[in-house]
């Protein structure tokens, strides 16, 4: 379909490139002020843009409908056509309107986070790629295409991660980031190669018309969809390969909120939603998809409980979230996932920039340990840090609530999910609660441990804004889809259901009323359960953490040293790659190979010094031979 | 007339004595009268097939392989005295530089 | 001009060569300009060639077709279609490129240059001759100036070296002969003309007798597994413009040579080494990339990383398919712009240290910030980074290699471990990087100064290429696709045996 207005569409990802190619190549002479503006400005437009499509799209009252516009023909080779063309729909407006606000917010912010750094105009510059770079993943119409965002984000990161590149452990934090990343793209570069093969096409919708001749349970479409998975594992940081997230926390903080936080990451997320018309014909990729979900969703929240850097805590409870996520999209809950993606990229996009707001404070201290007794230095920090963390623990009337209520409410009653998954996702709220509040307490409440000569200060304006602007959001951002329960029309669902498939089994098996009010309760009572533990832990009875931590001390160290899984990894896989590689060169291809090239010189060389002795120099010797040769020549004429 | 097998016995006689000098004898000049002498026995079987078959060409070989003599003589000399003022010997055994 | 075109592209080298000959050895500057205005000529030539190019013909284009020794039916026969336009580009590009890159060479000059000019004809030549006599020539020709080039300006170990590589290419050379003499006697009229000899059907084993011979000859210039150990030394030992040469022009050779002879000459037989071809490919992806895993010499890294890169052609040509043939032939290009980037910028920083160990260096990115972004660019380039040229052909030579219609499910397991390959392309890289540019600065090299302008002039268009081939490729894709297909048609077509 084509519509005048949403061809605009192009019109997005261009003002980011736009401020990428100023800051990039005039970032220096333009000066800070200059380069903050246009970096953020860029942005700005990319909202206006991306809002104004959104108001436009909604007025359609076409639901489901998708729009395609191409910009010009990619490679073309035969049967093979891909053209550079995006597509505008429902989920990709939820997505485009959401990145370009948060990240318009996050970059206001960091004109104030970054003021002075050498790097200024470097780091809009990477900023503003990133922007681009995600807006073409989102908007892109088919898989290459998405493929070229995904791997340009990856990029982005590294830069960003390695950011501060002086300093060694950031640089080697970019490249695990990069290549963990890379690992994943493996799945999903030979998912997009299956896809091709079987459907002959890259582009979505035309793989999805040809979806009616593919049965449940399809061997090639479980294939696919699980190599796709392999690649938002990698990018959305969940088991296994989660490990590049915490590190990554080495980067600038807006960096953290924007690309570890609210966007890249949940990248995976997205494509897992985009491809929802594959993955309902697979259900044995669905189970994997929940269970992986689940278990890092629980996994992670247990490392989360004893970890003392303020951002490390909020990475693990980053991946924790995802896991959530990747859990309601395993079950089939495609809308209510992206729901919690959008709720989750304000609320973890707030604190992130609350924590970087912190460490502002305290001149750059990550570890909890030597904070405490902020509350009153720095207000507005505080209130938004609390609105975030009540929104992501689920306190009612907050958008977490809705998200986290709506997810859990679907994983219990969806014929893919259950009981148990359920389960574990109550308890991971509950631990949620718990190390958001262990977070609050310890950085907000008690004693001030701060280093000495720190003198906490509130952030500037340009810091606090977006923070108040996102604590509004966190707030408010959830009654989009405030369920029917309650009174809602839950109208995101309604929003985006078109643009997503559903079980084929019929998912309105309606459970009881009561049965969705006892298990909103149930979690409700859980998460105030967190919370209250945290109190009695950190402001009452500050002894009894490290009492139970005594006690426990096997569990604790396992939590606190992550479960030792970079250790194993370490163990398993880069040094066993390395060792390989080494024999692979020094052993292999020097002696053998190489030796076999140099022995075959080294034989010629030795047999012709050998052969060189029969040169005597002595005339008559010579002349012996020669008579001997033709004795020898006339004798074989002779008695032939 | 003499049968033609007698000159090429002949022939073939002096053309091994040639050979046992060019190979035992140790003096430069020596070997070379036996070159020489190996030469000429060619020349004597040539001119006996000449007559032989009748056909001149033998013996305008045999004046081809004298004056190829003579020129090699002259030059073969020349090396000869050439080697002595640098070693002063002639012996064969001593003329060994053309090896590895 | 243009029904002479090819001719000009190959001897306006040699007349600046012997222009140069002519300079006395002292004006060195006088003989730099020469040779700069002698390729500067043959690239805007081959500029000429790539406008007016017709993109819609398999047939070969700007034919020059002359007798030349009767006798034997050795023909003059000049062309250029799809398979070799790009190279001739890519050719003349490189060599102008690289007499900038040489520009200071101080030991004898004068002959650097000349040999220099000689190899740029030999090259060209190799790519814009039919007749198989004419493309022996070329190929010889090319080898002697690269022997010199090694050996006389090369590092510590040259004669090792350049000894080491003339010996392996002059073995790949005989057997070449003897195929090419097969190949010729086979034929009644006996003649050398390749599109002839893409006639003829030929014996089963001879097929395979003599695409063997011609394999390895190829083979050993490409390289491919396991006669790629020449590569580490010469690169390692060349000066910075011949490793360019020899990673972006010399390396391709082989690769054309199959494509262009074997394949099409040999269909029976390509069908035979299909599935071995693959998986020689595969091996040179994985093998290469493990092993530029464990250097610590940059030069050495890079040409490894070639290897590599190398692979994916072989992989993709084995499949059969349009994406993968297309996907091949973009890679030599591709491969030919990224890897003469990637040692171009190894030149630099050798020319400033003198040294090549990625240990010795450290937080370069403080002094150099235009070089180390360079630097980066040209390694995300050659980790195949989407937005970079080298994704679109690695892209399309898994594309064609999973979809490969013969022997399909062993191909796509082939593919599978070549996309491994792409993981470990960026471990290496980016650990280089990490170890020259990021962490503290290195004391020793805080004098250092900032990459210069004439070596910007060398590294910038060929950045600039890459990234514009990343985002719209149909300029080169575009001229070789009805070629493969011709070739793909004929090898399939050609054969006697069935297609699996």
């Amino acid at each position: 379909m084509v519509n005048s207005t949403l061809n605009l569409v192009w019109l997005i990802p261009l003002f980011p490139l736009i401020g990428f190619l100023l800051n990039g190549i005039f970032g220096r002479r333009l000066g800070d002020k200059a380069v903050g503006i246009i970096g953020s400005g860029v942005m700005f437009f990319s909202f206006i843009v991306s809002g104004y499509l959104l108001l436009n799209y909604l007025g359609l009252h076409q639901t489901g409908a998708e729009f395609h516009t191409t910009l010009f023909n990619w490679i073309s080779v035969a049967d093979l056509q891909l053209s550079v063309s995006f597509q505008v729909d429902s989920l990709s407006l939820m997505m485009v309107v959401m990145i370009t606000g948060v990240a318009f917010l996050i970059h206001v912010y960091s004109i104030g986070y970054m003021n002075g750094d050498e790097g200024f105009a470097r780091f809009f510059a990477y900023m503003n790629l990133f922007s681009f770079m995600m807006l073409i993943l989102v908007l892109s119409d088919n898989y290459i295409l998405m493929f070229l965002g995904w791997e340009g984000v990856g990029l982005c990161s590294y830069l960003l991660i390695g950011f501060w590149y002086e300093d060694d452990e950031n640089a080697s934090a970019g490249k695990k980031a990069f290549i963990v990343n890379r690992i994943g793209d493996f799945g999903f570069l030979l998912g997009a190669l299956l896809i091709f093969v079987t459907f002959g096409s890259f582009q979505y919708s035309e793989i999805f018309s040809q979806l009616e001749g593919y049965s449940v349970g399809n061997g090639t479409v479980t294939a696919i969809t699980l190599l796709l998975f392999v690649g938002a594992i990698g990018k959305s940081a969940q088991l296994p390969l989660y490990v590049w997230l915490p590190d990554a926390m080495a980067g600038p903080t807006p960096v953290s909120a924007l690309i570890h936080a609210a966007t890249m990451v949940t990248a995976g997320v997205y494509m897992v939603a985009r491809s929802s018309f594959l993955y309902v014909l697979a259900p044995a990729s669905m189970t994997v998809i929940a269970v992986v979900g689940a278990a890092t969703a629980l996994f992670a929240a247990s490392i989360a409980l004893t970890q003392n850097d303020i951002k490390k805590v909020l990475a693990y409870s980053t991946i924790s979230q995802l896991g959530y996520m990747f859990l309601a999209l395993g079950v089939g809950a495609f809308s209510a996932g992206m729901f919690h993606l959008l709720t989750h990229a304000f609320f973890k996009g707030l604190m992130f920039l609350a924590a970087g707001s912190v460490m502002h404070a305290l001149a750059n201290e990550q570890d909890m340990r030597f904070m405490g007794g902020l509350r009153k230095k720095i207000p507005k920090t505080f209130i938004t840090f609390l609105i975030g963390a009540l929104a992501i623990s689920g306190i009612p009337g907050l958008s977490g609530f809705f998200s986290k209520d709506e997810l859990l409410w679907q994983v219990y009653s969806s014929p893919a999910g259950g009981i148990w998954l359920w389960l574990v996702g109550a308890v991971t709220a509950g631990l949620t609660a718990f190390y958001m509040f262990r977070l609050i307490f310890l950085t907000f409440y008690g004693e001030a441990r701060w280093k000495p000569d720190t003198i906490a200060h509130e952030s500037p304006n340009k810091m606090t804004l977006p923070l108040i602007i996102l604590a509004l959001l966190s707030v408010i951002g959830g009654y989009v889809g405030v369920p029917a329960l309650l009174g809602g029309e839950n109208r995101i669902h309604h929003y985006l259901e078109a643009n997503l498939a559903k079980l084929p089994d019929d998912f309105t098996t309606h459970q009881s009323h009561l049965m969705e009010f006892t298990l909103m309760g149930i979690s409700v009572l859980i998460a105030m359960a967190g919370i209250f533990l945290a109190y009695v832990f950190y402001v009452k009875r500050k002894e009894l953490p490290d009492l139970l931590a005594a006690k426990f001390k096997r569990a604790y160290n396992l939590s606190f040293n992550k479960f030792y899984v970079d250790e194993l990894y370490d163990y398993l896989f880069v040094q066993r790659l390395i060792t390989i590689s080494k024999w692979l060169w020094n052993i292999f291809d020097v002696r053998l190979v190489d030796g076999l090239v140099n022995g075959a010189g080294q034989l010629i060389m030795v047999s012709g010094r050998r052969l060189k002795k029969v040169q005597s120099g002595l005339v008559s010797g010579y002349a012996l031979s020669l008579f001997l040769g033709s004795l020898m020549m006339i004798g074989y004429y002779f008695f032939r | 007339m003499l049968p033609i097998e007698y000159y090429l016995w002949f022939a073939a006689a002096l053309f091994a004595i040639g050979v046992a000098g060019v190979l035992l004898r140790r003096n430069v000049i020596i070997v070379f009268m036996s070159i020489e002498l190996m030469l000429n026995a060619v020349n004597v079987t040539f001119i006996a097939f000449s007559r032989q078959m009748n056909n001149i060409d033998g013996q305008i070989f045999v004046f081809f392989v004298m004056t190829l003599a003579a020129a090699e003589v002259a030059v073969g000399l020349a090396i000869i005295v050439a080697m002595y003022r640098n070693k002063k010997s002639i012996n064969v055994q001593d003329m060994n530089l053309l090896k590895w | 001009m243009q029904n002479h075109l090819l001719s000009a592209l190959t001897f306006i080298p040699v007349l600046g060569m012997f222009a140069i000959l002519f300079i006395p050895r002292d004006k060195t500057y006088v003989i730099k300009v020469v040779a700069a205005v002698t390729t500067g000529l043959q690239l805007w030539l081959a500029v000429q060639m790539f406008l007016v190019f017709d993109r819609t013909t398999t047939a070969m284009q700007f034919v020059e077709h002359y007798s030349w020794i009767p006798a034997f039916n050795i023909e003059y026969f000049m062309g250029i279609d799809g398979l070799s336009a790009p190279m001739v580009l890519l050719t003349a590009l490189l060599s102008f490129i690289c007499i900038f890159a040489s520009w200071n060479i101080d030991k004898a000059v004068k002959g650097y240059f000349a040999l220099f000019l000689l190899l740029d004809a030999g090259m060209m030549g190799v790519f814009v001759s039919i007749d198989f006599f004419l493309f022996y020539i070329f190929w010889e020709v090319m080898l002697l100036p690269m022997y010199f080039l090694i050996g006389i300006w090369g590092g510590p170990r040259r004669e090792y070296a350049s000894i080491k590589f003339f010996l392996y290419t002059l073995f790949g050379s005989v057997l070449l002969l003897l195929a090419m003499l097969a190949l010729y006697f086979y034929n009644e009229p006996h003649t050398f003309n390749m599109l002839t000899l893409m006639q003829t059907k030929y014996d089963y084993n001879f097929q395979i007798w003599v695409f063997l011979a011609l394999f390895i000859g190829f083979a050993i210039k490409v390289p491919i597994f396991p006669f790629h150990t020449w590569l580490p030394d010469a690169h390692v030992e060349a000066p910075t413009a011949v490793s360019v040469i020899l990673a972006g022009v010399l390396l391709k050779m082989g690769i054309y040579g199959i494509l262009r002879i074997n394949f099409p000459v040999l269909p029976d037989a390509t069908l035979w080494f299909a599935v071995p071809l693959g998986v020689l490919g595969v091996i040179n992806i994985i093998y290469g990339a493990l092993c530029a895993l464990a250097q610590t010499d940059l030069k050495r890294l890079v040409a490894y990383s070639s290897i590599s890169h190398m692979g994916f052609c072989l992989l993709g040509m084995a499949a059969l398919t349009t994406a993968g043939m297309n996907g091949a032939v973009l890679q030599m290009f591709n491969h030919g712009t990224i890897s003469a980037m990637l040692f171009l910028l190894v030149g630099v920083i050798y020319d400033r240290t003198h040294i090549r160990d990625v240990d010795g260096f450290g937080g370069l990115a403080v002094r150099m910030p235009i070089y180390g972004g360079m630097v980066a660019l040209a390694f995300f380039a050659g980790l195949g980074l989407p937005g970079f040229s080298g994704f679109i052909s690695e892209a399309l030579t898994l594309i064609g290699g999973f979809g490969a219609e013969h022997n399909s499910s062993t191909f796509r397991w082939l593919t599978g471990l070549a996309v491994m390959g792409i993981v470990l392309n960026a471990a290496y890289f980016l650990w280089a990087y990490q170890k020259i540019f990021l962490g503290k600065l290195n004391e020793k090299w805080a004098g250092l100064s900032e990459i210069s302008g004439r070596e910007l002039f060398t590294v910038v268009p060929l950045a600039i290429i890459t990234i514009i081939l990343g985002f719209y490729p149909m300029p080169i894709l575009g001229m070789m696709s009805e070629t493969m297909n011709g070739i793909i048609e004929m090898v399939k077509s050609g054969a006697i045996t069935a297609l699996q």
